[in-house]
């Protein structure tokens, strides 16, 4: 049975339309991302799960019960901000007291708890420290300990680690994951950093204009990209367009000079969609010129000219040679690597 | 840039701000010190102002219970205005945040609008609504016989006070509202989410944040409201005499100069004394949080 359960949650601001047709269920102890560019409706969904908005439409539901009859400050969520919102005429430990002092905790197990979930985040020994005199990485963990200390049913985190720089945010997305595998509370997060989703969640919800574009894995939605939205959010891909010839025996995909049998299904000009580390150079395929070669290290970066239009190719450096800028190349892949959507390429 | 500050140019710094400073020095600096300097003049009746060095003026201020009665009366209607003006103005400034866009600004300009009234128009509107037997409200309250005689207000430290701190609210209220423009616009929801309700995170969470503000702004309306000098000199009159409007007697119908200077002297040290010791306590309270 579902945890956590949105059922068709919708958000009107006025006339327009911010979150539309909104459900999901949340296992318990599921580590989940609302993954989607600026403006999509993440923060608005998270803000109706805290409480903070009521929907227009729809209903929330968390262990069957109805969340949305609940005053914020009762449902027992915790809730890391973006901005971390701590107080900040507090200390580390008392922005971590207060949520148990609200809970009416006893002092000497209060004290307990509260250095435990400093400790927890690495922050034994910071008690007294106040906000301003923290780094960002700091803030972020009291943040995290203050809500995770009130053992909170689910935990909402809105973008927690955008103000960090890169190798903070590697460190702390570990971090993040690790915490929460031990002690096992459901969590949302909201992130347009498709890395950060990736790498963290046990399911993306991937999300454009207020609607679910697909709901997976971070590897279903990588590899098997429902949409040509998910495909181009979730990394880089190539996009060309192909036709099913299903008079031909056994039936046949082409693009340009590329061609293989065809998937069951799909019939008629379609698009096929390849990532570029699956895109190999081959003695047959599309017929395509290398534009720029960059080298990054542990991979090659190509920009080629196709019959298809532009293509990207990653090849690891593998100590092969790689063609030069400028040289006659093959574009090939294997059938099973690319996905195949209906209709012409937007 | 780096040869600039490797040798910085001592001069040009003083030729760039030698116009304020002659400015500064001629008519605050000068007038200020001739103003000290007076007080230690002699003045009589017959002989007029005689510059000479004696202690006459500061002894007569320093054993004269009348001067010390005026002194104790002008710091106490300062502080009662301030504590008006914060216990009204601090609410006031916060409601006013919670307000939505439209609404917020049509009120913040109700509320900032009379800075651009004279301060003599606003207290004359207190003087026509309770001015003894001619007040509106008087006399509206005992036609219906609600009161037997008019509401004491003029002439009175009440309604010195009340006047005082109409005239001074909107210098409260800003001070609020710039203090509350520094919170973070998730901390009340990020409080809900703990389990705090509306009075705690409002005791808890916003007073303590929004402190620094309420007292600068009461910085400012108490040296504002102690040398206040229109709004004391219509509802006081020379029946309630405050330390300006002494002062101002003292030079302009005794023309006793020196007494005058003296008084004014006082005052303004007394202002000073008091203005910076309570800026370094408040800074020295707040360094922790706020820096
Ligand atoms: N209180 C509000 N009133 C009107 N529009 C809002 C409000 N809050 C958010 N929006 C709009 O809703 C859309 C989605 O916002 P948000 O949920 O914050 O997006 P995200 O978190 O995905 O960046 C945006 O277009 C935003 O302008
Ligand atoms: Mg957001």
């Amino acid at each position: 049975m579902a945890y956590l359960e949105l059922d068709r949650v919708a958000k009107q601001f006025g006339a327009q339309t911010v979150v539309d047709d909104f459900s999901l269920s949340v296992g318990k102890g599921e580590f989940i991302s609302f993954l989607g560019p600026s403006g999509c409706g993440k923060t608005t969904t998270l803000q109706m799960i805290a409480g903070f908005l009521d929907p227009t439409h729809g209903a929330i539901r968390l262990e069957g019960k109805d969340l949305t009859a609940i005053h914020p400050a009762k449902r027992g969520l915790g809730i890391v901000f973006q901005s971390y919102a701590l107080f900040p005429h507090m200390t580390a430990a008392e922005n971590v007291a207060f949520g148990l002092e609200m809970r009416n905790v006893p002092r000497a197990e209060r004290a307990e708890r509260v250095r435990a979930a400093l400790a927890m985040v690495g922050l034994a020994g910071y008690e007294d420290r106040h906000p301003r005199r923290m780094s960002g990485g700091q803030q972020q963990r009291v943040a995290l300990a203050r809500a995770l200390v009130i053992k909170p049913s689910v935990l909402l985190l809105d973008e927690p680690l955008s103000n960090l720089d890169a190798k903070l945010r590697e460190e702390m997305q570990i971090e993040l994951r690790q915490i929460q595998r031990t002690i096992g509370t459901t969590t949302i997060l909201v992130t347009h950093d498709q890395n950060e989703a990736m790498s963290l969640s046990d399911r993306i919800v991937v999300m454009s204009q207020g609607k679910i574009e697909q709901i997976g894995t971070p590897q279903e939605t990588y590899e098997k990209p429902s949409s040509a939205f998910v495909s181009q959010f979730l990394g880089k891909t190539n996009d060309f367009a192909a036709t099913i010839d299903r008079t031909a025996t056994p039936a046949r995909v082409t693009a340009g000079s590329w061609s293989a049998p065809a998937p069951v299904g799909l019939s008629g000009p379609v698009t096929v969609s390849i990532r570029p580390e699956r895109i190999g150079f081959g003695a047959t395929g599309l017929n395509a010129k290398i534009v720029t070669r960059i080298f990054q290290g542990n991979h090659w970066l190509f920009q080629c000219d196709s019959e298809c239009g532009p293509a990207i190719v990653i090849r690891q450096n593998d100590g092969e040679r790689q063609p030069a800028e400028g040289e006659a190349v093959h574009l090939a892949w294997r059938p099973e690597d690319m996905s195949v959507r209906s209709g012409a390429s937007a | 840039m780096s040869a600039a500050a490797e040798e910085p140019n001592t001069r040009a710094p003083w030729a760039l701000t030698a116009p304020a400073l002659m400015l500064f020095v001629g008519v605050l600096l000068i007038p200020l010190a001739m103003t000290v300097m007076l007080s230690f003049h002699d003045w009589g009746q017959y002989k007029g102002i005689e510059p000479v060095f004696i202690l006459k003026n500061w002894h007569e201020i320093a054993t004269d219970p009348y001067y010390a009665e005026m002194f104790w009366r002008t710091f106490r209607i300062a502080i009662l205005t301030t504590l008006l003006t914060a216990l009204l103005g601090a609410p006031e400034a916060y409601i006013l945040n919670r307000m939505d866009g439209r609404w917020k600004s049509f009120f913040l300009l109700i509320i900032l609008g009379p800075l651009l009234i004279s301060v003599v128009a606003r207290t004359l509107g207190w003087a026509l609504l309770f001015g003894g037997n001619n007040g509106l409200v008087n006399k509206l309250l005992m036609s219906l016989g609600v009161i037997r005689s008019p509401i004491p207000f003029m002439f009175t430290e009440t309604g010195m006070v009340v006047a005082l701190a109409h005239v001074m609210m909107p210098f409260m209220v800003l001070s609020v509202w710039a203090a509350l423009q520094r919170l973070n616009p998730q901390i009340e929801n990020a409080a809900m989410s703990l389990g705090a309700g509306p009075v705690t995170i409002i005791r808890r969470i916003i007073m303590p944040q929004i402190m620094p503000g309420v007292l600068s702004g009461a910085i400012i309306v108490f040296s504002l409201s102690a040398s206040a000098f229109a709004t004391p000199a219509i509802i006081g009159g020379r029946r309630l005499k405050v330390a300006a409007t002494l002062a101002y007697d003292e030079f302009l119908n005794t023309l006793n100069w020196p007494l005058g200077a003296a008084v004014a002297t006082l005052l303004l040290v007394a202002l000073v004394l008091i203005v910076v010791g309570s800026n370094a306590l408040i800074e020295r309270r707040y360094a922790e949080v706020f820096r």
